[in-house]
């Protein structure tokens, strides 16, 4: 069967992004006259949900963020999603889907780990264990394992020619066979690796922290007429060719239904800045690869959904810096044409010191298990049993959210 | 103050080798934390140390192979202009009355370039030939001989970008047998090898008095014996005059090798008595009596045991392990050895590592990209085999970094693998290599991009760089926002950029 049609191998080579698909087509769904696809994007790092989803109607919201609180009648003004929530307005693409009603998003939201390791919280949000332990298999893996088959995906030969990937995140590893797909070219180191290797090096040895700031010059120079290669927006690049790309993929007659892949860089614990900072770059970078997701997608869109996760949130208070440690809840987006969307999904915990998690974090209200079980159950059929004791293994109180899909 | 313990292993293996090898086996820096100085001589007393067991062509193989193969290539590309001719001469007598306008076709027969995957046979000799090189460094388990050879290799460079097909087998033919010998048998073995005469212009050199100088009216080429002088053995501004450089010079005269196109023994060592200069020759203040080759030979005997050549290694030799400006004493230590051992490169290698000066605590050096890429793999090569649950489309396990990939990383952190811009080999000093630290960056963001998710950065750590990693670093590699970004800071510490 002819597969792989569509992104040719420049596209590939072009795309910088690794998808990791699994090698079968769901039976269950396909059988409903559906062919559900479902992309899950993990943000590694730390998203700050408080400052891509704002509670401006929380009474205690400015005064926790001070000039760094998204508003409504703010410099730049916030997205309205409903009277109390609002969305940063670097993702103006999140907006429309949100009010084509092809976007939810889940607030004070937290997997189970309560500690604030990143190596730690990543395992377990791609593990799926309720407590961290060293694992060999992820939740999105074991999912696919426990679903009948309708079939293998036609991989071809062009595919094989490509098949230089990156090692597998955990998330996908395990039992189920999967595909993967990368470029020749990994992708460029970010902007806040080189900017932690500095403050190592001026601390550390003086000599390479002047040859850091040297070529850091150097590079601007040979940028100055190339804002697209500018370190700042190479992020913007690189997501917008990563989920692209994944998207392309998902959307072939015979391809993959089931991917992941990780976007890195979420760690901002200064200069996180509402207009311009690190982070608002960074939540445009993912605004556009929502957007090519969407558009690369085609009219697979309506049967899509997609997940970002990311291992914990932030301190809900601004730290000395102008950014945010390490902290508990924060948000999870689901977007696609398959959900049933327009809706801030939350039990609001309030902003109030006595009401953050250790007087620090926004307490978590919503087990991110149940929104990721809700999704498997009811766009890929995964059944309550598995989802429960395989794919969140000791699980079983935490009740899928219902009718996240349409 | 000098280090012990399991700082001193962890400083021994980056200093003499390519750092720990991150496996639990007898060459941790647990397992050789008792005796850091005996592990590194032991590696002197494996069977074989420094030999390559490769089933690989020998420098005069690869050199005919090369030359068939640049004659067949010539040959394709006339029969493709005649082609070309011929099409070009068919459609100007079909249109005369249209001849200003030269046919599309022109080119129609030009050789199109080959879409297989092999590269070109003499690029797949030097691949072949890094390959094992890589190998050999990247899974030695103490490292120091493969760093001997890499250092001999670069004090007796020659280039691939002027013969590529010698390049690699020179290296395990003339400069492996003699890392833990005799620096004269090294000196004898580099100077009459065909790469290095090719390389240094010596085989086209002639008296000006020998019968093929007459009948051609052709001289000498000076260059090979200036460079034995100024780089391989005495050390420039060390004495010697014009006049024995050009007498030198005479004596290697007919040092030469035999036309590579010849089918049985070309590229093959010769000495062509027609370009030798008759007659005794003045070297140094000694005469030589013209004894053909042996002259040579003499020559070249006295040069190995001359006390500038001793001075003149024992500062190399320093400065490349130790420190830009190595300490006094330990070069004196090191001359004394080579002077009083005749050249024994073991016993100067033992002096090193023994001496108390090469353990001073402050790591100073700055790895050169060829020692660093080398010193990253045997972190990347810490993370074990993808499982088997994976099919399909993926490579062999470790294919992504093929010797391809490989070399391209030494282009481009400006260290091409057997490519030094001039004789003297690449420079063995911090500030020739600090500009080009920040381009490392984004190798070992791609190296780290692909280690697997679950090796724990801060075993890596531990095991690689262990008491030697500062408390700022071990904060750096931790709180790293991912074990991605943390491995590729890992790589970029200063810890792991020094020895």
């Amino acid at each position: 069967m002819p597969f792989l049609h569509a992104p040719s191998r420049r596209a590939m080579l072009a795309g910088s992004g690794a998808l990791f698909a699994w090698a079968h087509m769901p039976r269950l769904a396909h059988a409903e006259g559906r062919d559900p696809r479902f992309l899950t994007i993990v943000l590694r790092g730390a998203l700050d949900g408080l400052a891509m989803v704002a509670p401006v109607g929380d009474p205690d919201w400015i005064a926790l963020r001070g000039d760094n609180a998204l508003r409504f009648d703010g410099k730049v003004a916030a997205l309205k999603l409903d009277s109390f929530f609002a969305l940063n307005p670097a993702m103006p693409n999140l907006h429309r889907m949100f009010q084509a009603n092809e976007a939810i998003i889940v607030h004070a939201c937290a997997t189970p780990y309560r500690e604030r390791s990143h190596f730690d919280g990543q395992d377990l949000l791609e593990s799926g264990l309720p407590q961290p332990a060293p694992s060999d298999s992820g939740w999105l893996n074991r999912a696919l394992h426990g679903l009948a088959s309708a079939g293998r995906v036609d991989a071809g030969e062009r595919a094989r020619a490509l098949g230089v990937g990156p090692a597998l995140p955990l998330v996908v590893r395990g039992p189920a066979p999967v595909l993967t797909w990368s470029p020749q070219n990994a992708p460029p180191a970010s902007e806040d690796t080189a900017r932690r290797l500095l403050d190592l090096y001026q601390h550390a040895d003086v000599k390479l922290a002047n040859a850091m700031e040297e070529n850091a010059k150097l590079v601007a120079m040979e940028h100055a007429d190339d804002v697209r290669k500018a370190p700042g927006n190479q992020p913007r690049a690189y997501f917008a060719d990563a989920a692209g790309t994944a998207a392309k993929f998902l959307a072939q007659p015979n391809g993959p239904r089931i991917g992941a892949l990780a976007l890195d860089g979420w760690d901002t614990h200064n200069n996180e800045g509402i207009a311009g900072g690190r982070l608002t770059q960074l939540l445009g970078s993912l605004d556009g690869a929502l957007a090519a997701v969407k558009a690369n997608m085609g009219p697979a869109w309506r049967e899509t959904v997609v997940a970002l996760v990311t291992e914990f949130g932030r301190t809900a208070r601004l730290n000395g810096t102008d950014g945010t440690d390490h902290g508990t809840a924060t948000v999870a987006l689901l977007a696609g044409g398959a959900l049933k969307g327009g809706r801030v999904i939350a039990d609001w915990p309030g902003l109030k010191a006595p009401d953050l998690y250790e007087n620090r974090d926004l307490k978590p209200t919503t087990d991110l298990r149940a929104v990721l079980k809700g999704v498997l159950k009811d766009h890929l059929r995964v059944e309550d049993r598995a989802l429960a004791e395989t794919v969140f293994p000791g699980s079983k109180n935490v009740k899928p959210v219902a009718g996240l899909v349409a | 103050m000098t280090p012990r313990g399991k700082e001193a292993a962890a400083l021994g293996l980056h200093r003499f080798g390519f750092g720990p090898r991150l496996r639990r086996d007898s060459y941790s820096l647990d397992a050789i934390a008792a005796d850091p100085r005996g592990a590194l001589l032991a590696d002197f007393e494996r069977p074989k140390a420094g030999y390559l067991s490769v089933d690989l062509p020998s420098s005069t193989q690869a050199a005919r192979a090369v030359s068939d193969f640049r004659a067949e290539e010539h040959a394709k590309q006339k029969l493709a202009q005649r082609a070309a001719k011929d099409a070009n001469g068919t459609a100007m007598a079909s249109s005369m009355s249209d001849a200003a306008h030269a046919p599309a076709s022109a080119t129609a027969g030009a050789p199109q370039p080959a879409d297989n995957k092999k590269p070109p046979l003499p690029q797949q000799i030097v691949q072949n030939e890094a390959s094992v090189r890589f190998d050999a460094a990247v899974e030695s388990t103490v490292g120091f001989v493969e760093r001997l050879v890499w250092f001999w290799s670069n004090h007796f460079c020659i280039s691939a970008d002027k013969d590529v097909a010698m390049v690699g087998a020179y290296e395990r033919e003339a400069i492996r047998p003699y890392v833990l010998g005799r620096f004269g048998d090294m000196l004898a073995a580099v100077e009459s090898h065909p790469g290095m005469l090719f390389y240094l212009d010596n085989v086209h050199s002639m008296g000006a008095a020998s019968i093929d100088g007459i009948n051609r009216d052709k001289g000498l080429n000076e260059n090979l014996a200036r460079e034995i002088l100024e780089l391989h053995t005495l050390g420039v501004r060390s004495g010697y005059s014009q006049a024995d450089v050009t007498s030198f010079a005479n004596v290697l005269t007919g040092w030469s090798w035999i036309d590579p196109a010849e089918p049985d023994h070309g590229g093959e060592f010769v000495f062509n008595k027609r370009l030798h200069e008759p007659g005794d020759q003045v070297v140094l203040g000694k005469t030589y009596p013209d004894e053909g080759a042996a002259q040579g030979r003499a020559v070249l005997a006295d040069l190995a045991r001359h006390q500038s050549t001793a001075q003149h290694i024992a500062l190399k030799l320093a400065r490349h392990f130790v420190a830009d400006d190595p300490p006094p004493s330990l070069v004196a230590k090191l001359a004394k050895t080579f002077d009083s051992s005749g050249g024994n490169l073991k016993a100067l290698a033992k002096t090193l590592v023994t001496a108390d000066e090469s353990w001073a605590p402050q790591r100073k050096k700055l790895r050169p990209p060829s020692e660093w890429i080398a010193a990253t793999l045997r972190v990347a090569k810490a993370t074990p085999a993808e499982p088997s649950s994976l099919i399909d489309l993926r490579t062999p396990a470790g294919d992504w970094l093929n010797i391809g990939r490989l070399m391209n990383f030494q282009v481009a952190l400006g260290q091409p693998l057997w490519r030094p811009p001039a004789p003297n080999g690449w420079p063995d000093t911090e500030a020739a290599w600090i500009d080009g630290v920040p381009r490392r960056l984004g190798i070992a963001n791609e190296i780290a991009s692909r280690a697997r998710p679950e090796v724990d950065p801060l075993d890596l750590l531990e095991a690689s760089l262990g008491p030697l990693a500062s408390a700022e670093t071990r904060q750096t590699i931790l709180r790293a926002e991912s074990r991605t970004q943390a491995v590729a800071l890992l790589l970029m510490t200063p810890e792991f950029l020094r020895t």
